[in-house]
C-alpha cells in the first residue's frame, strides 16, 4: 500500500466509496501510524470506515463505545475480583500462605478494549475504534491521549504493555462538544461531509444492490433536494440507504408519491421535518427526485 | 474545496522553489497563524512528515495532507482554503477571508462618556449618594451607570460565582457505605482489604455515583436594544466562563457566535476584547428565532443543551419571526434541564412581556428573572445554583 489511489481502491472493493480527502487522510494515518479523528454529521459513515479498515487489513476490530462516566476499569483493564476472592478462599482452605503477587497475575486480568488493542498477539495489528469520544468526559480523554501517544499501557502490578506495531486507530466524534485540542493534535483530522449526488448514487448501487438503477437515482436525487432544504436533521447516507431499501421492499421501481409518503419516516426522523416536507408537498419531492 | 488539477506541480508563491520542504511548511504554518488559525508546532511537524510521504508532486495531495494535519475544525476549512490558494497557487488575496471585518466602535469597556439613560422610557434613575459605591450600585440599573460607576462595578461583577446545580454523574467514586440503589460493592478495594484479613472479605468497600455540576449555556443578546446592558453582561459572561465548571457562551445578534474560547482568557480585558473582535454584529439587529435555531441545530440539540441549564439574556425585542422563536424555544426546552430567561427590562415599572418575541418565548421558560443590576445578577446566580 503505497499510494492514495491504492487506499481508495482497496476501500472500494470493500464497498466503501471515499472521496480524495478521506482517502488521503486514511493513507496518511496508515503510513505515519497516527490515530485518525473523524467528525461529521450522524450517518455519514464514520464508524463504517473502521469496520471496513478491519475487513481490508484482516486485523481484528476492537471497538470501544464511549459514554459518560466511562473509566479505566471499563476501557483498559480490570481484575477479575470474584475469581480473586475464590482463589483467596481456596488458598486459605489448603492452609497455605496468601501471596499477593499471585492474585495480581495475568490469569486474573480482564482485558478491556484499549488493552486488547495494544497487547494483541497475532500477525496483523487490530483496528481500534474509539466511537463517539465526545460522549466521554475530559478525564477519559486525557487518559486516552496518554495511551495514543506512545501506544503503551502500564498496569502497576504487572508492568508495561507495549504494542509490537501500533494498532490502526479510528476515533469518531459527533461534535456534541469540542474534543480537547491536545487529542486533536495527536490525531489526523477529517471532517466527513455528505456525499455529492454521483457518489451517493454509487454508494447506493454498492450498498443496496437490490434497489433498481432508476429508483436509486431518484432516491439520491430526492435526498439531495432534502439536504438543500431547511431541515433540522438532513438525512445522512445511512438514511438514504434505508429509504431506498424500504422502497424496494415495497416493490417500487420508481419513486412515487404514495410510496414516498408512507416511507418518509425512514429518511426523516423529526416530526417537524416530516411536516415541513408534507406542507411543501411530497409530490414536489418526488418531482425533484425524478428530475435528477 | 479546490478541485484537483492532476499533476499540477505546486510552485510556492514565494517563488522560492529552492527552499527545503521544511522551511516551506513552517512558512505556510505562519501564514495560517497570521489568519487566525491555531496551528501548534506538533501539527506543523505532522504536516512535514506527511509531505515527506506524499511528496510535493500533486496539488491535491499537498492540499489534503495539510487538511488532515493542520486543520482541526470544520469552521477553519475556509481560512485554510484561502491560505492554501494564496500560498501554494500564488493567488494574491482573491476574496481573502475577512478577518478584517469593519471595526465596530462599541464602548465595551472604554471609559465612555456618560451613557444616556436607557433608550427606552421607564428606566428609573436611582437617586443615591455616592459614598458607599458598591452598596449603592447593587440596585442601580446598568443602563444608568456612569463610566466611573462601571469601573466600581467591575470588581463586584468579578466576584460573582456562577455555579450550576449538581447532577448525578455516571462516574462512580468511593463512598463510605452503600446508600441508595446505585451504590455498588467496590470489589477492587474489597479484595485488597481481604488480603489483610487472610483472604476473608470482612471489610467491604463501596462505590456510589459522583456528583458533577450541570453544564451552563449562556446565550447573550447583543443587539442594539441591549446595548446599555451588554458591557456588564459580557463581563458577567467572562466571569462565568473562567469560573470553572462547564460553561459555554454565545453571542446572539443577527447571527450566532460562539465566544467561549475568546472569553476563556484569565485577563478580563483581553478576553472581552477578543470576544468583541469575534462577534461581527455588535449592536445590530436581533433575529432571536433564527439565532436559536442555529444554536439548536449546531450545538444545543446535538448535546450541548441536553441536561444543561440554558440562560438566555435578552429583552425579547426581535426583528424576526416570533412564531419561529416559540418553536425553537419549545425545542430547546425539550432537551434542556432548565431554561432561564434574563430580561433586564423586567425590572422597569409597568413591564409586561409584550414584545412579540418575549410573548412567544414565555410559555417555554422555567424561570423568568431580571438582570438589570448587580443585585439581580446575584439573584440569577442563585437561580442557576438551585
Amino acid at each position: 500500500m503505497t499510494t492514495v489511489e491504492e487506499v481508495r481502491d482497496a476501500l472500494a472493493t470493500h464497498e466503501y466509496l471515499t472521496d480524495e480527502g478521506l482517502a488521503t487522510a486514511v493513507f496518511l494515518a496508515l503510513t505515519l501510524q497516527r490515530p485518525l479523528l473523524l467528525e461529521g454529521e450522524a450517518g455519514v459513515g464514520k464508524t463504517e470506515l473502521a469496520k471496513v479498515l478491519a475487513q481490508w487489513t484482516g486485523g481484528e476490530l476492537v471497538r470501544l463505545q464511549c459514554y459518560e462516566g466511562i473509566d479505566a476499569g471499563q476501557a483498559v483493564y480490570e481484575w477479575d475480583y470474584s475469581r480473586q476472592l475464590l482463589h483467596l478462599r481456596a488458598v486459605e482452605a489448603s492452609g497455605a500462605e496468601v501471596v499477593e503477587d499471585e492474585l495480581y497475575s495475568d490469569r486474573f486480568l480482564v482485558r478491556r478494549p484499549l488493552l486488547r488493542a495494544i497487547d494483541y498477539d497475532g500477525p496483523t495489528p487490530p483496528v481500534l475504534l474509539v466511537d463517539e469520544v465526545d460522549r466521554a468526559d475530559d478525564e477519559f480523554e486525557a487518559f486516552l491521549l496518554e495511551i495514543l501517544s506512545d501506544y503503551a499501557i502500564t498496569v502497576p502490578e504487572l508492568g508495561t504493555f507495549r504494542a509490537a506495531s501500533p494498532p490502526i486507530v479510528v476515533v469518531t466524534s459527533n461534535r456534541t462538544r469540542d474534543v480537547h485540542d491536545a487529542l486533536k493534535r495527536r490525531c489526523l483530522y477529517h471532517w466527513i461531509a455528505h456525499p455529492d449526488f454521483e457518489r451517493e448514487l454509487a454508494i447506493l448501487r454498492v450498498r443496496a444492490p437490490e434497489v433498481g438503477a432508476e429508483l436509486a437515482r431518484q432516491v439520491a436525487g430526492a435526498v439531495e433536494a432534502l439536504r438543500s432544504g431547511d431541515l433540522y436533521k438532513p438525512p445522512g447516507v445511512a438514511e438514504t440507504i434505508d429509504w431506498a431499501r424500504a422502497l424496494a421492499a415495497l416493490g417500487c421501481r420508481d419513486l412515487d408519491e404514495a410510496a414516498a409518503e408512507v416511507t418518509l419516516g425512514t429518511v426523516l426522523k423529526y416530526r417537524e421535518d416530516q411536516e415541513r416536507v408534507r406542507s411543501e408537498g411530497v409530490d414536489a419531492l418526488v418531482a425533484a427526485g425524478r428530475s435528477a | 474545496m479546490p478541485s484537483s488539477p492532476p499533476g499540477a506541480v505546486p510552485d510556492p508563491a514565494t517563488g522560492a522553489t529552492a527552499l527545503p520542504a521544511d522551511r516551506i511548511v513552517v512558512t505556510f504554518a505562519r501564514v495560517l497563524r497570521g489568519l487566525g488559525l491555531d496551528v501548534a508546532v506538533g501539527s506543523t511537524l505532522a504536516y512535514a512528515e506527511a509531505l515527506a510521504v506524499t511528496g510535493l508532486g500533486s496539488r491535491a495531495l499537498v492540499y489534503w495532507a495539510g487538511r488532515a494535519t493542520l486543520v482541526h475544525r470544520p469552521e477553519d476549512v475556509t481560512i485554510y482554503d484561502h491560505a492554501f490558494a494564496a500560498f501554494w497557487d500564488g493567488h494574491r488575496g482573491t476574496g481573502a477571508p475577512a478577518p478584517s471585518a469593519p471595526p465596530i466602535a462599541l464602548a465595551l469597556d472604554a471609559p465612555a462618556p456618560d451613557p444616556e439613560p436607557g433608550p427606552r422610557a421607564g428606566v428609573e434613575r436611582t437617586q443615591a449618594v455616592r459614598w458607599s459605591p458598591v452598596e449603592v450600585l447593587r440596585e442601580r440599573d446598568f443602563a444608568a451607570y456612569t463610566a466611573a460607576e462601571f469601573e466600581e462595578a467591575r470588581r463586584a461583577l468579578r466576584d460573582l460565582r456562577l455555579a450550576a446545580v449538581l447532577r448525578r454523574s455516571r462516574r462512580l467514586r468511593p463512598v463510605r457505605r452503600a446508600r441508595g440503589q446505585r451504590s455498588q460493592l467496590d470489589l477492587r478495594r474489597t479484595v485488597r482489604r481481604a488480603l489483610r484479613t487472610g483472604g476473608e472479605p470482612i471489610e467491604r468497600s463501596f462505590r456510589g455515583p459522583a456528583r458533577r455540576p450541570r453544564r451552563i449555556v449562556l446565550l447573550c443578546d447583543i443587539s442594539g436594544s441591549m446595548e446599555p446592558y451588554s458591557r456588564a453582561m459580557v463581563r458577567f459572561l467572562h466571569t462565568a466562563v473562567v469560573g470553572g465548571g462547564a460553561v459555554e457562551a454565545f453571542a446572539l445578534g443577527t447571527r450566532l457566535t460562539r465566544i467561549t474560547r475568546e472569553l476563556s482568557s484569565r485577563d478580563p480585558d483581553a478576553a472581552v476584547t477578543a470576544a468583541a473582535a469575534a462577534v461581527r454584529d455588535w449592536s445590530g439587529g436581533t433575529r432571536l428565532g433564527a439565532g436559536l435555531r442555529e444554536f439548536n441545530d449546531r450545538w444545543g440539540v446535538r448535546g450541548m443543551a441536553r441536561g444543561s441549564i440554558v440562560v438566555i439574556v435578552s429583552d425579547g425585542w426581535d426583528r424576526g419571526d416570533a412564531a419561529q422563536l416559540g418553536e425553537q424555544m419549545a425545542r430547546l426546552r425539550r432537551v434542556a434541564y432548565r431554561v432561564v430567561w434574563v430580561n433586564p427590562l423586567k425590572a422597569s415599572p409597568g413591564f409586561a412581556p409584550l414584545a412579540a418575541g418575549m410573548a412567544a418565548a414565555l410559555p417555554h421558560i422555567d424561570e423568568f428573572v431580571e438582570g438589570h443590576s448587580l443585585a439581580s445578577l446575584e439573584h440569577l446566580v442563585e437561580v442557576v445554583g438551585r
